[in-house]
């Protein structure tokens, strides 16, 4: 997982502190609400030009699947 | 008045006719007896919906309407119209705080600047006719909150506001602007984005109705609206929802 990324998911969560492993499961954070889902589909698509839909996205369980997701979108 | 709900002759345009709510008025319009006027970006698409249409003499216009030139050729080249259904748009869900001057402009132009634009030109060209109808296809968002939602929203606001002055502006042209404001409707054009199955199945649990819209049950206002039966309605946002905004 690179900067860009982290700092990304931290500004979806709205806590810049935020540690983030690529194990984490995000789903579990305090931070993770409907609104963060929507806030990181939005993000993904404007910094990466990746749309992740809804059936897709829900395969994902952790930090580094997003991650791993948007690099193989974007390969 | 023999057939009030007859549109038997009328000349309609239907901007976004290449799928869901925009191809169910045209189909509906055209069972009316309607000749149908069919826009969109899509010419592959269109194709499909004029194909569904009872026979007639109906046209098909390859048009954005997020580009001038486009929007202009295409008033040029309509006919004189009785109706005018704008119901060509754009749905995106992003937070406030993601919220960039691309997404605000192209959800603006795509929901709103264009349609207006469009009636600009054809009012110009005095290609309304007396006794038209006008509809905008708004939606029960511009008033009832979901989140993500603000941006759509508030471009279904901006027609709704616009619908009410271009009633009162065209009313002594005889010429009647209405807007409908459906609930949710299946048509997929939320297949593409993040809100999923499983969210839509827990959001019907919303409708009093107990089922989400079809694009018929919007058409067949549609049609009211176009027809004489409707000759002293203007002006109005008319509900369609299910019951959705009752609570």
């Amino acid at each position: 997982m690179d900067e860009k990324f982290i700092g990304m998911f931290r500004e979806v969560l709205e806590n810049d502190e935020k540690t983030l492993m690529p194990g984490d499961k995000f789903r579990d954070f305090e931070e993770w609400s409907s609104l963060a889902y929507l806030a990181l589909i939005a993000m993904i698509d404007s910094e990466y030009g990746v749309v992740i839909e809804a059936k897709d996205f829900k395969q994902l369980v952790t930090v580094g699947e997003v991650y791993d997701e948007i690099i193989r979108r974007t390969a | 008045m023999q057939q009030p709900f007859s549109l038997s002759s009328k000349k309609v345009l239907v901007t976004g006719a290449s799928s869901g709510i925009g191809r169910s008025i045209a189909v509906q319009s055209s069972l009316q007896g309607a000749e149908i006027q069919l826009s969109a970006r899509n010419l592959l698409r269109l194709e499909e919906t004029r194909s569904l249409l009872a026979a007639g003499s109906h046209h098909i216009y390859d048009a954005d309407l997020c580009n001038d030139d486009s929007v202009l050729s295409l008033a040029d080249s309509l006919p004189e119209l009785d109706g005018i259904i704008l119901n060509a748009g754009m749905v995106k869900t992003v937070p406030v705080r993601f919220v960039t001057r691309e997404i605000l402009e192209s959800l603006f132009d795509a929901n709103f600047n264009g349609s207006v634009l469009l009636i600009q030109r054809l009012l110009r060209l005095k290609k309304i006719k007396k006794g038209g109808s006008i509809c905008f296809i708004s939606s029960v968002s511009s008033g009832y909150a979901q989140l993500g939602n603000s941006i759509y929203s508030a471009t279904k606001g901006a027609v709704n506001s616009f619908t009410r002055s271009l009633a009162l502006e065209l009313a002594p042209n005889g010429i009647r602007v209405n807007a409908i404001l459906p609930g949710f409707v299946e048509t997929g054009i939320l297949d593409h984005g993040p809100i999923g199955h499983d969210q839509l199945e827990e959001h019907k649990k919303n409708f009093p109705a107990g089922r989400f819209g079809k694009p018929e049950d919007v058409a067949y206002l549609a049609v009211y609206l176009l027809s004489p039966a409707s000759e002293w309605m203007t002006g109005s946002l008319i509900t369609l929802d299910g019951g959705y905004s009752i609570k």
